[in-house]
């Protein structure tokens, strides 16, 4: 489990993050939605240890992330996944290497065994063997996405972190993505928090909804609990509503 | 007034900063000479980069060093009658100064300043996030490769600028000029003592390792955006070439 204790950060003069509260239940997905420039990837950093906050803790199992050092703080990445907003491949590796990366670097596996898990990986996200050996610069967003996820559930960590997993990928392949994270999900008991704004489909695959809204979560309960939420900024956004409000 | 105070003081704490950082990022290095595991797979890869492919403009930046220093030496020690000693005027600004800092300048100009545009890309594209979030180090990734193939190549390349402009000055004094081919070797054997040389090459792997922090330290830090990026690449260049200058006068009067 992971709880998230009055986690602020301040960017220039302005609270991105002010006093979130959060518990992500084991084996559960979890889903944040909010608007964009809310702080939604800012929060994901934090909760990987790769932002630091000016006040609070993130504890995985009991062990706060924000303050572990040196080896501590490798193990507990360990048991972490990472898919980017943007992906971040590395653009030096063919598709192929990115998606091998993990395993030629963090594991001992055998040659053989490497190629035939990142086949597999690349399958499942409905990447043929042409893409295989192009470089990211050479593929669609949607494309790199989809590598990007890829190279997350080789991993086959504990938790998985998606930054917007769907987002500029097309009905179709939404749904594609949708399904194999549930599919991975159900068969390896990870984590899952997910940040996406693809309503509604996320009610589809949640087990809990959290929305962020100007620094903190202001709502947070089941799909269904969410969609019969009375804050009417919560009902705003789940009805898609245009914004005449705010700015 | 005290807008320009608080300017200057901001400037100041952002400089102060900023030194504090890369004296952070040194220690980070050499302390990383000392863990494995060491990857010569990139380290090869980074020595194709930092050193065959900038030997083409080595070669042509130390033939015509080697050319002007033959002419102007020429004319020079004419006016005393000492056109023997020619090759030994070649060789020893050569070996004690030019060598190493044109070559390292050059490598700078080069090399650098597109490590830091890839580390810098890197960095905005969240390229080294992810390989932290994988629990792997970037530096010990991406930078220690391009440090330690930095420090290899920089002395080999000066040793090849030396032996090119060498011969460069045999080009213009010997065959052009008529000086006899004789004396300019034997000048050369006679004057060059070995301080001379291993002062070369002490000044060769400082550079070495100074441009090869700067590059990746800009690219490490570049600030969010292209404009980051360009900027960074800009101060690769002007800092190592500072630092390298900086640099051989210290070594310089500690070697003489
Ligand atoms: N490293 C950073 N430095 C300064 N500001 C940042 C940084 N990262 C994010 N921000 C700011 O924090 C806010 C939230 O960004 P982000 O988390 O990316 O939003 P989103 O909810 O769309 O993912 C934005 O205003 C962004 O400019
Ligand atoms: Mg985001």
């Amino acid at each position: 489990m992971i709880r998230i204790v009055d986690l602020s950060r301040t960017f220039n003069g302005h609270a991105v993050l002010d006093g979130i509260n959060l518990e992500i239940l084991q084996g559960e997905i979890t889903v944040i939605i909010g608007k964009s420039g809310v702080g939604k990837s800012v929060l994901l950093k934090h909760i990987i240890g790769l932002l630091k906050p000016d006040r609070g803790q993130v504890l995985i199992e009991g062990q706060d992330i924000t303050k572990a050092r040196g080896a501590d703080l490798k193990a507990l990445k360990q048991r972490f996944a990472y898919l980017f907003q943007n992906g971040a491949l590395f653009d030096s590796l063919t598709v192929f290497e990115n998606v091998a990366f993990p395993l030629r670097e963090k594991t001992k596996l055998p040659e053989a065994e490497i190629i035939s898990r990142t086949k597999e990986r690349l399958a499942q996200v409905a990447l043929s063997q042409e893409v295989e050996n192009k470089y990211p610069d050479e593929l669609s967003g949607g494309m790199k996405k989809r590598v990007a996820l890829a190279r997350a559930l080789i991993q086959e960590p504990e938790i998985i972190l998606f930054d917007e997993p769907v987002t500029g990928l097309d009905p179709p392949m939404t749904n594609t993505v949708f399904h194999l994270i549930t599919k991975t999900h159900q068969a390896s008991g990870y984590t899952a928090l997910i940040v996406s704004h693809d309503i509604p489909e996320i009610f589809g695959i949640a087990d809990h909804v959290a929305m962020l809204h100007k620094g903190r979560i202001i709502a947070y309960g089941s799909p269904d609990e969410i969609q019969r939420e009375t804050n009417p900024v919560v009902q705003h956004f789940i009805q898609g509503e245009p914004d005449f409000l705010e700015e | 007034m005290i807008n320009l105070i608080r300017q200057l003081g901001r400037q100041t704490l952002s400089l102060v900063q900023e030194a504090g950082r890369m004296q952070l990022f040194l220690l980070e290095a050499l302390g990383l000479f000392f863990i494995p595991p060491y990857r010569p797979r990139s380290i090869i890869k980074q020595l194709q980069f930092i050193g065959v492919r900038s030997s083409s403009i080595i070669l042509l930046t130390g033939a015509f060093t080697g050319m002007v220093l033959g002419l102007q030496g020429f004319y020079t020690l004419r006016k005393y009658g000492s056109e023997g000693a020619l090759g030994s005027a070649v060789a020893l600004s050569l070996v004690r100064e030019l060598g190493p800092v044109l070559t390292a300048l050059m490598v700078s100009g080069r090399a650098g300043s597109a490590i830091t545009a890839e580390i810098g890309i890197m960095r905005i594209t969240e390229q080294l996030d992810a390989l932290d979030t994988m629990a792997i180090n970037p530096m010990q990734y991406v930078v220690m490769p391009k440090i330690i193939a930095g420090l290899l190549a920089v002395p080999l390349l000066t040793a090849i600028f030396n032996v090119i402009g060498i011969w460069g000055g045999y080009l213009v004094g010997v065959v052009l000029l008529g000086v006899s081919s004789g004396s300019y070797f034997s000048g050369m054997v006679q004057s060059v003592e070995s301080l001379d040389v291993n002062g070369g090459i002490v000044k060769s792997l400082v550079f070495g390792l100074t441009i090869m922090l700067v590059a990746c330290y800009k690219g490490y830090y570049t600030a969010r955006g292209a404009e980051g990026v360009s900027r960074a690449t800009t101060q690769t260049v002007v800092l190592s070439a500072v630092l390298v200058l900086g640099w051989d006068y210290i070594l310089t009067s500690f070697f003489m």
